[in-house]
């Protein structure tokens, strides 16, 4: 479960915008990272049997579980480097290509 | 959530917290799984000392901030003199709190041996977590004392000549072994529950703890990146790599692995070892067969 608040994009347009000094507060995250993906693995919701795999083998913890006990994939900070899809036993996961 | 210590750790019931997120390590990073999972299990109580490698480059990008956990950047040379300075801050203002390094196999193995070896002489209270990638990835795949024979890398290129790294991997884990420290072990991203729990137990030692994690990196060795779980999985199964603990003064082993199982597969699903001959790879299970009668003499 991610448990952070992003900041809100772009907050950045002028140089007292930015955190003064050397260090800033955890957890400050101004951007995603769901430009970086080719393809984006989707959880087949029927297949899944929530064996927790993908959740614990993912590199970004991208992956999580919801109030409905159902995974779900957080696409903002997704990287589709396919780990979860690769791993998954059942093959609940499928790697689509992006349609930009 | 708290962990009941006599309950082994899975993905089941660690905490769902994230405490590194929206990181820019590259997909498919074993190294940021490593670090995700093991502060999973610490918390946010553990205070972080990282030198100047991937994990430090990949979160402290200005304005961003990845860790939920207080964590800074050390000279290269000094993550546990740091970390160590760390733990004794926080035991003078009565906390409870724990100190971490997480270093890569440069920072651990070559730049930063002195000041690890220092820390756990003193026996201070904290844990290192070595997250081996074979290489110094961060700067562009060169050469450290943890790269495996025949490797590729851009300080060993492979030629007709020198077919890649001509020297085998150091013995990093015997070596910090060898100071009597109170928890040591190995581990690999294949094998997470084992790599989870090792961790716990790290937490939990009274004294220096070490770990050293067998972490695949999709851009240094050249292989897909969804395959970084599969190929951590598939070094300890065949032997080039293994599970072991020191506790007590005594050395065990976790996993026996088929010695006689075929490395080519390994060994050719990465661009660092594509260019491996016949004869190389005898050399490669000459190197496994005499570590591993070695460490099935004295280990067990």
């Amino acid at each position: 479960m991610k448990n952070f608040k992003r900041v809100p994009v772009p907050p950045l347009n002028h140089i007292n915008d930015y955190p003064m000094g050397s260090s800033c507060e955890s957890f400050h995250i101004t951007d995603q990272n769901s430009g970086w993906r080719v393809f984006m693995p989707v959880i087949n919701l029927d297949k899944c049997v929530s064996c927790y795999r993908c959740y614990l083998v993912c590199p970004d913890g991208a992956i999580h579980q919801n109030e409905d006990q159902k995974f779900e994939i957080d696409y903002d900070y997704c990287k589709g480097c396919g780990i979860c899809a690769n791993e998954c036993k059942i093959n609940a996961i499928n790697m689509v290509k992006e349609d930009k | 959530m708290t962990i009941n210590k006599s309950i082994k750790l899975n993905a089941r019931n660690i905490t769902s917290d994230e405490y590194f997120y929206g990181h820019k390590a590259c997909g498919g990073c074993g190294e940021s799984l490593a670090l995700r999972l093991a502060l999973k299990v610490l918390g946010d109580e553990a205070y972080l000392s990282l030198p100047a490698g991937c994990m430090a480059a990949v979160s402290f990008i200005y304005p961003n901030m990845a860790f939920k956990n207080n964590a800074m950047i050390t000279p290269f040379a000094s993550t546990a003199a740091v970390a160590t300075g760390v733990a004794a801050g926080l035991k003078a203002l009565n906390r409870k709190h724990l100190s971490v390094g997480f270093a890569g196999d440069g920072g651990t193995a070559d730049i930063g041996i002195q000041a690890l070896s220092g820390a756990i002489d003193r026996g201070e209270k904290f844990i290192y977590i070595c997250t081996d990638n074979e290489a110094y990835m961060n700067t562009g795949i060169q050469k450290s004392g943890l790269t495996p024979f025949g490797a590729s890398t851009t300080t060993t290129p492979a030629g007709k000549v020198i077919r890649g790294n001509i020297k085998p991997k150091k013995n990093m884990f015997e070596i910090v072994a060898a100071h009597g420290i109170k928890y040591a072990a190995t581990a690999s991203v294949g094998y997470l529950e084992d790599f989870m729990n090792k961790v716990q137990k790290a937490k939990e030692a009274d004294g220096p703890a070490y770990i050293h994690v067998f972490s695949p990196c999709p851009t240094g060795w050249g292989h897909e990146s969804d395959q970084t779980i599969a190929i951590a999985k598939e070094v300890v199964d065949n032997g080039l790599w293994y599970l072991a603990e020191y506790e007590n003064g005594k050395f065990s082993l976790n996993k026996k692995p088929d010695l006689s199982s075929d490395i080519r597969p390994y060994l050719k699903g990465q661009a660092r070892f594509k260019h491996l001959q016949d004869e190389d790879i005898q050399i490669v299970e000459a190197l496994r067969a005499e570590k591993w009668a070695q460490m099935l003499a004295e280990w067990q």
